[in-house]
């Protein structure tokens, strides 16, 4: 009878898996003829696509890529066709290849066709990519300390709007950009200690609590900026960091611009991510970590203090959150703006999902999220075939295609979100 | 007999109340929430005091004359919560002075003057009750929708819509219709998210605050300059609707109380009969306490996990169109100062009850008609009632921190509701 009743459960189930195959590749299929219609087809047939990859004063000249743009987008098209069939016949298992290819087709066709008759400057584009991820590199670090001992940090968001403001006003006040930094950080670790709190002593739903510090973190620095900054400007500028070329290393053609001529922050951020996968995978502590996220029970009978464990994870994912806070401020703008964080921090939190709680996949997801950024950014001054509140779209329609593709298919620390009682 | 298993379900650790009269019920209920109000306010008082220029040009010199400051801080606090009180509540010296005018002359301008302050109190308390029933709703079937402000938006464009585009028609028919056309246009905003936690299992929080930011990009479009609802008069907003979709004022300019007022009332009563008293509700509740339970009873939960979300959206849809076919009657992209959000600490205050949420909504509504006066008349920032809002919840989420600052004692547990069951995944 259980027996019966299992089969039948997972034919239903295979039988579901096929359909969503057929529905998927079917309107691969169908992306891709729209495409080698209008992007291919429609496109003027003399038009050129330049993307350049050096700049004016860079020493070594790399040549341009000119592409016609009508037969590289039915070409680019056709392998979407092929690749939409193939899913539809075989069915791909890994779903991260399926978005993955997918996306950059129809990337790769949309900016081809956007800079039809002009240049890209890619390497501007994969720089601004990757100066705009960091904030949701540091996010998602910060929610995968966090998680991955067991606390849902939906404040991500308010920690980074704090950190932001608390670093320029400390920054532009004693006129060092350092200072503000450890300010700003110190002001997330003090936030996430609020959240801690509520979240291990109280038992508070974590949602709640994360709640709770968005919607302050946003009436107080709404309301310091009109008591305080509107009415004294300068306390508003605290100037930005300056770029740190490394030598050598920052001459290389492309990746050097890219990756060796940055503010300093950039350079930690990246450190951090190899740092969290260290301490998570490498160390006594990481194990802890994980072992208290996953069965708190367990970690606490073999002697493991978990109250221990989870303060200090999200003290630490505090600081990492007020980082990428402070870098929107220290390290672009040199100013704060209402409600400048945008979302950054619900960002970040989709990108801890899609990169299934590892630094190195959420870091992947974070530059996907910073290519759409950057992307958005350009195209409003390419292109004004699409208005710019579209173009502005970008991130967050990716954000909710990313996790209703990626969802069920990646695993969460399993006592996420459930307050922990000690026996 | 339905009703006691309903009840049963929603509250499965009641244990008997040791002979409690119903007034002390009352009070132990209410006690955490007014303490909660109470404490915020002090708290948001030092907030204000500590953050003010005059207050802290005195900081330097505290040691010489600490009085100075003392009085200074006190001075800005009072001045602050005057102007809060008195545009909550109205001038009552001034309302008499016009009552007694009519009275002897006739002639009703100045007691209408006097009173649209209580009445703008009322006015904000409007949308204040549908969001916090959307809310509401949302938790009551387990369901965290962030998204009230962007389906409030929705709703508002979409009756924007039917309100400039059709003439002709008859106010009832052309009310009702532009009503619906909100209600319907929440619904499918939040719906989104719905579908998307029901088929994916997608947690609904991401997705939501998402699909805000989208939908507040959207209606910057619709009112940009090229965008198709801008309006002639050379300004982001929409054109003006027909008077025929008006919901109409109650009493005579320069008061605004209309008559949505009491459609959200009429709202609150519907959804306690619809919660309590209807096999879906029951089901929503049920889904609410435990979807692994709802699951196995048979409860088709994907399917309500969609419909509490198309419920909660469409009472922020009708928010929406209730304001702007209330008050503004066209469409600008600042069309709401937040009452989405601030519905989040309002359900929570009002212990997702309706009748809760109505009696929250009454009280945010003349906190937000009060800071609105105090920004004026105390150039005391608006935005104090987030850090406010904030402090409210925590409170209410975490009661021992009140117990502990006026040494309460700790009542029987009485059951939450839980969200945070992770992302899904």
């Amino acid at each position: 009878m259980i027996g019966m009743v299992a089969t039948s459960v997972m034919r239903k189930a295979s039988d579901l898996a096929q359909q969503q195959r057929w529905i998927v590749g079917g309107v691969i299929v169908v992306v891709g003829l729209l495409c080698v219609w209008f992007f291919g087809f429609q496109a003027p047939a003399d038009a050129v696509s330049k993307y350049r990859f050096s700049g004016g004063g860079d020493p070594i000249q790399l040549p341009t890529l000119e592409l016609p743009t009508a037969t590289t987008n039915l070409i680019l098209s056709l392998l979407l066709i092929a690749f939409g069939i193939y899913h539809l016949v075989r069915g791909l298992k890994n779903s991260a290849v399926l978005f993955g290819v997918v996306a950059f087709l129809l990337l790769a066709i949309f900016l081809t066709w956007s800079i039809r008759g002009a240049s890209l400057n890619m390497t501007g584009l994969l720089e601004s990519t990757l100066i705009r991820s960091i904030p949701f590199l540091l996010g998602a670090l910060s929610g995968i300390m966090c998680e991955r001992s067991g606390i849902i940090n939906i404040a991500i968001e308010g920690m980074m709007l704090t950190a932001a403001f608390v670093s320029v006003i400390v920054g532009a006040f004693t006129d060092n950009l350092w200072l503000g930094l450890a300010a700003g950080v110190v002001s997330g670790a003090l936030i996430a200690g609020v959240h801690a709190v509520f979240s291990i002593r109280f038992k508070v739903d974590q949602i709640i609590s994360g709640t709770v510090i968005n919607i302050f973190a946003v009436g107080m620095t709404n309301f310091l900026n009109l008591r305080w900054l509107t009415v004294n400007q300068e306390l508003n500028d605290s100037g930005t960091f300056a770029k740190v070329p490394i030598p050598i290393l920052s001459q290389i053609p492309v990746l050097g611009t890219i990756l060796f001529n940055q503010i300093v922050l950039v350079y930690v951020a990246l450190l951090l991510m190899f740092f969290v996968n260290f301490l998570l995978f490498q160390t006594r502590w990481g194990l802890r970590t994980r072992a208290v996220g996953e069965h708190p029970k367990a970690a606490d009978t073999l002697g493991v203090d978990v109250f221990k464990i989870r303060y200090i994870n999200v003290i630490f994912a505090g600081m990492l959150a007020a980082l990428g806070g402070a870098f929107l401020t220290l390290g672009s703008v040199g100013r704060f703006d209402k409600l400048m964080t945008n979302g950054r921090g619900f960002i970040a939190l989709a990108a801890m999902i899609f990169g299934n709680w590892n630094p190195f996949g959420a870091f992947g997801a974070s530059l996907l999220f910073g290519f759409m950024d950057s992307l958005q950014l350009k195209l409003q001054i390419l292109t004004s075939v699409i208005p710019s509140e579209f173009l502005l779209m970008a991130p967050y329609l990716a954000t909710m295609v990313v996790l209703a593709g990626v969802v069920g298919r990646v695993r969460p620390p399993a006592a996420e979100g459930v307050p922990y009682e000690k026996q | 007999m339905a009703e006691a298993t309903a009840s049963s379900i929603s509250k499965p650790v009641k244990t008997p109340a040791p002979r409690a009269s119903a007034w002390r019920d009352i009070l132990n209920t209410l006690t955490i929430p007014v303490l909660a109000i109470f404490t915020a306010l002090i708290v948001s008082g030092f907030i204000i005091a500590f953050t003010a220029p005059t207050v802290l040009t005195l900081l330097p010199n505290f040691w010489e004359h600490p009085f100075q400051l003392i009085g200074a801080m006190w001075d800005t606090v009072i001045t602050a919560y005057a102007a809060l009180l008195q545009g909550a509540f109205g001038d009552w010296g001034a309302i008499l002075a016009g009552f007694q005018e009519w009275i002897a002359t006739g002639d009703a301008t100045d007691l209408f003057r006097a009173l649209r302050d209580p009445f703008e109190s009322l006015v904000a308390a409007t949308p204040y009750i549908f969001t916090g029933l959307a809310v509401a709703v949302g938790f009551k079937g387990g369901l965290f929708n962030i998204g009230v402000e962007g389906q409030l938006f929705a709703g508002a464009i979409a009756s924007a819509w039917v309100g400039f585009n059709i003439e002709g028609l008859p106010w009832f028919i052309h009310l009702p219709l532009a009503l619906l056309a909100g209600l319907l246009a929440g619904a499918v905003w939040a719906g989104i998210a719905g579908v998307l936690k029901a088929t994916r299992g997608v947690n609904e929080v991401i997705n939501t605050i998402m699909l805000n930011y989208i939908m507040f990009l959207f209606t910057d479009w619709l009112l940009s300059e090229s965008g198709p609802m801008r309006g002639s008069a050379g300004a982001p907003r929409t054109p003006e609707i027909y008077p025929s979709a008006y919901l109409p004022r109650v009493l005579p300019d320069p008061v605004r109380f209309h008559w949505g007022f009491f459609l959200a009332v009429g709202a609150v009563f519907f959804v306690y009969w619809f919660l309590w008293k209807t096999t879906v509700g029951f089901e929503i509740r049920t889904v609410g306490a435990s979807p692994t339970a709802a699951k196995y009873a048979g409860i088709a939960v994907g399917r309500i996990f969609v419909l509490t979300m198309g419920l909660s959206g469409s009472l922020a849809g009708l928010a929406g169109a209730n304001e702007l076919l209330g008050l503004n009657h066209y469409m600008v992209a600042a069309f709401s100062p937040g009452y989405g959000f601030d519905a989040i600490a309002l359900a929570l205050l009002g212990k997702s009850n309706p009748f809760g949420v109505l009696a929250s909504a009454l009280l945010f509504g003349a906190l937000r008609n009060g800071a609105t006066r105090m920004q004026s008349l105390a150039s005391v920032p608006v935005d104090i009632i987030s850090v406010m809002q904030a402090l409210i919840i925590a409170f209410i989420a975490a009661p021992e921190i009140v117990r502990w600052i006026y040494r309460l004692r700790v009542p029987t547990q009485k059951e939450q509701e839980v969200f945070a069951r992770g992302w899904g995944g």
